[in-house]
């Protein structure tokens, strides 16, 4: 994690810092196992095909977790993160692997966001972002937005 | 109408696995040999995570099955969801989750008929604060 920092750091624009996810067959597992999500449509061809989206997909709420992750990392242990939204717009497919810990190459994903709006309310510093993943091909199928309350350096001691 | 509520308690493993399967290696959701040291005393969840599994509490399974019976289509997306979080949650909270249907949109798309259906969730924690509420959309097709 990045050192802290602070509401007078971030101005509207400010880029957050990104961060790169590549989803595996062996994620998905790993994911299904941890969250509970045992949906076939993330691990059975013939299921996911019968679904309408040709292959197995990359979870949903997995790629949401990877938004969380963007912000929990950017904002440090002394931000905290209000509001967490995205949509999913579009199928993505996992890398499959080569050896036990090694996926084939390919698609590596995106989690990327910028500043919109920074204001104070009820004593909150608080900073509005568009978010977003974007797949291999640089496109933003996974919209979304946050609101987090940052450190004040005026309150700082 | 809220559905009945669900009551479970959020285990420091199930914490450590969920951000293990994200492949977030942050010390504050895995690092329990450390977490009496951080500001809240204790492993904290990631955004999101309310306990093992994380759509129990909303019984989806048969929450779609209730609306399949109803009439909806059977093939089933999740469309997005949103989070409002008030207060942190982590290892050892408690929490009551309930859930109800906030509201249902038809149109028709590109699949044919569609079903839109956004899932209200309130998780109060042992305290009666609310910790988290989420909406999120089922689509239907």
């Amino acid at each position: 994690m990045a050192e802290q920092f602070y509401y007078e750091d971030v101005e509207i624009g400010t880029e957050i810092t990104p961060l790169a996810k590549v989803a595996t067959t062996r994620m998905l597992v790993q994911w299904a196992g941890a969250s509970g999500d045992f949906n076939p449509l993330h691990y059975e061809d013939d299921f996911a095909r019968a679904m309408g989206v040709g292959a197995p997909v990359v979870h949903g709420a997995l790629k949401r977790a990877w938004l969380g992750q963007l912000m929990t990392d950017w904002i440090g242990e002394q931000g905290a993160l209000k509001k967490l939204s995205c949509q999913y717009r579009g199928m993505d497919y996992p890398r499959k692997m080569k050896t036990i810990e090694e996926p084939h190459d390919g698609e590596t994903w995106w989690c990327k966001g910028t500043v919109t709006k920074k204001y104070e309310k009820e004593g909150q510093h608080l900073v509005e972002c568009v978010i977003w993943v974007e797949n291999g091909k640089g496109e933003k199928m996974t919209p979304g937005a946050a609101v987090v309350a940052l450190p004040s350096r005026g309150n700082k001691r | 109408m809220p559905s009945e509520p669900i009551i479970f308690k959020v285990e420091e493993g199930a914490i450590q696995r969920y951000a293990q399967a994200i492949g977030d290696p942050n010390p504050l959701f895995n690092d329990v040999e450390n977490a009496g040291r951080n500001k809240n005393g204790r492993l904290m969840c990631p955004p999101g995570f309310t306990g093992w599994p994380i759509k129990g509490g909303i019984s989806f399974i048969k929450l779609v099955e209730s609306l399949i019976k109803a009439g909806a289509p059977p093939r089933l997306l999740d469309g997005g969801v949103e989070f409002e979080f008030f207060e942190p949650i982590g290892a050892g909270d408690v929490l009551t989750v309930t859930t109800k249907i906030a509201n249902m949109v038809e149109r028709e798309t590109k699949m044919g008929k569609t079903m839109f259906t956004k899932v209200e969730t309130i998780f109060l924690k042992q305290n009666g604060n609310v910790a988290l509420k989420s909406w999120s959309t089922l689509i239907q097709f």
